[in-house]
């Protein structure tokens, strides 16, 4: 769901980035304090993996295609701070060489699925955890929420800004946005329940570092 | 020598790269939308383009550009947030 140059005025444009400069800022401050020798691969390679699998999109339904936004893995992984760093970093590789989402939306971009996707799929992945046990099922039913609601919360974000951008109405564009992610949702709660699954089983000290 | 678990962590992400030209090319959800409301029109093009729609420059073979653009920005985004994971923890240290 990055979004391209052309759908946001500026007032939106100019909120988004000072909302999401703030966000980012706050996330280094925190990264500067916690960050630890473990934490500097693991960013590297997540933000990797991200930037690949954000490729490879898969088919919904009608002819529609999703792809995975990768913040609710990278917040369970690393803790939600340490999250938007890593997703604001692959938003701006993205903008900056792939011209994928716009360099004025990059703003809105960090902030719907950096910001918003990290502490959105953390919460939603907390409260899977609350619910259904600190064990295996839970943490995989957590993942799938939280990959779910990542999107989910990500999608009404975007809507939000392009109904205030005036370039459709909120009667259309929220409802199609979110219901289109929930599809998608389900693909990036199953993707993050199985990477997290696969770490768990071969690598399971990477969970226990402290949470950014 | 056994390989570290980031170097393995690396060489997956590397292999999904080589794997993107099998992704669908139907539009995603936010185009979808747009389409739907009538709004895709709007989409303004980047003023400069490097290695746009992920697929590498100069290069006929959509495959191989597609591949050649995926490797290139999993390496570009490793050393990048790598790069900016170091800065932001060696700060500390003053």
């Amino acid at each position: 769901m990055h979004i391209p140059d052309g759908f946001l005025n500026i007032a939106t444009i100019g909120a988004t980035y000072a909302a999401s400069a703030g966000g980012v800022g706050y996330a280094v401050r925190q990264a500067n304090r916690k960050l630890g020798e473990k934490h500097i691969p693991l960013m590297g390679v997540m933000a990797a993996f991200i930037f690949a699998a954000q490729m490879l999109n898969f088919p919904i339904v009608g002819g529609t295609s999703g792809h995975l936004v990768g913040a609710a893995l990278a917040s369970i992984l690393l803790g939600p701070w340490a999250s938007v760093l890593v997703m604001t970093s692959v938003l701006l590789a993205q903008s900056l060489i792939f011209q994928d989402g716009g360099l004025l939306a990059l703003g809105a971009n960090v902030l719907n699925m950096a910001v918003i996707g990290s502490f959105g799929g953390y919460s939603f992945y907390r409260l899977g955890v609350a619910i259904f046990g600190d064990n295996r099922r839970g943490m995989a039913i957590g993942c799938f929420v939280g990959g779910w609601g990542s999107v989910v919360l990500a999608s009404i974000a975007c809507a939000v800004e392009l109904a205030v951008s005036g370039v459709s109405p909120l009667t259309f564009v929220l409802p199609a946005m979110a219901g289109i992610h929930a599809l998608i949702g389900i693909g990036e709660g199953l993707i993050t329940a199985a990477a997290v699954g696969l770490v768990l089983a071969t690598r399971a000290d990477l969970l226990q570092l402290q949470k950014i | 020598m056994r390989m570290k678990w980031w170097q393995v962590a690396l060489g997956v992400s590397l292999l999904l790269a080589i794997l993107s030209p099998l992704a669908s090319s139907a539009p995603d959800g936010l185009e979808r939308v747009a389409e739907d409301g009538g709004f895709a029109g709007l989409t303004r093009g980047a003023p400069i383009r490097i290695i746009a729609d992920y697929l590498f420059p100069g290069i006929e073979n959509q495959v191989v550009a597609a591949i050649l653009a995926g490797v290139t920005g999993v390496i570009i985004v490793f050393a990048l947030t790598l790069g900016l994971a170091w800065v932001v923890k060696s700060r500390k240290a003053r």
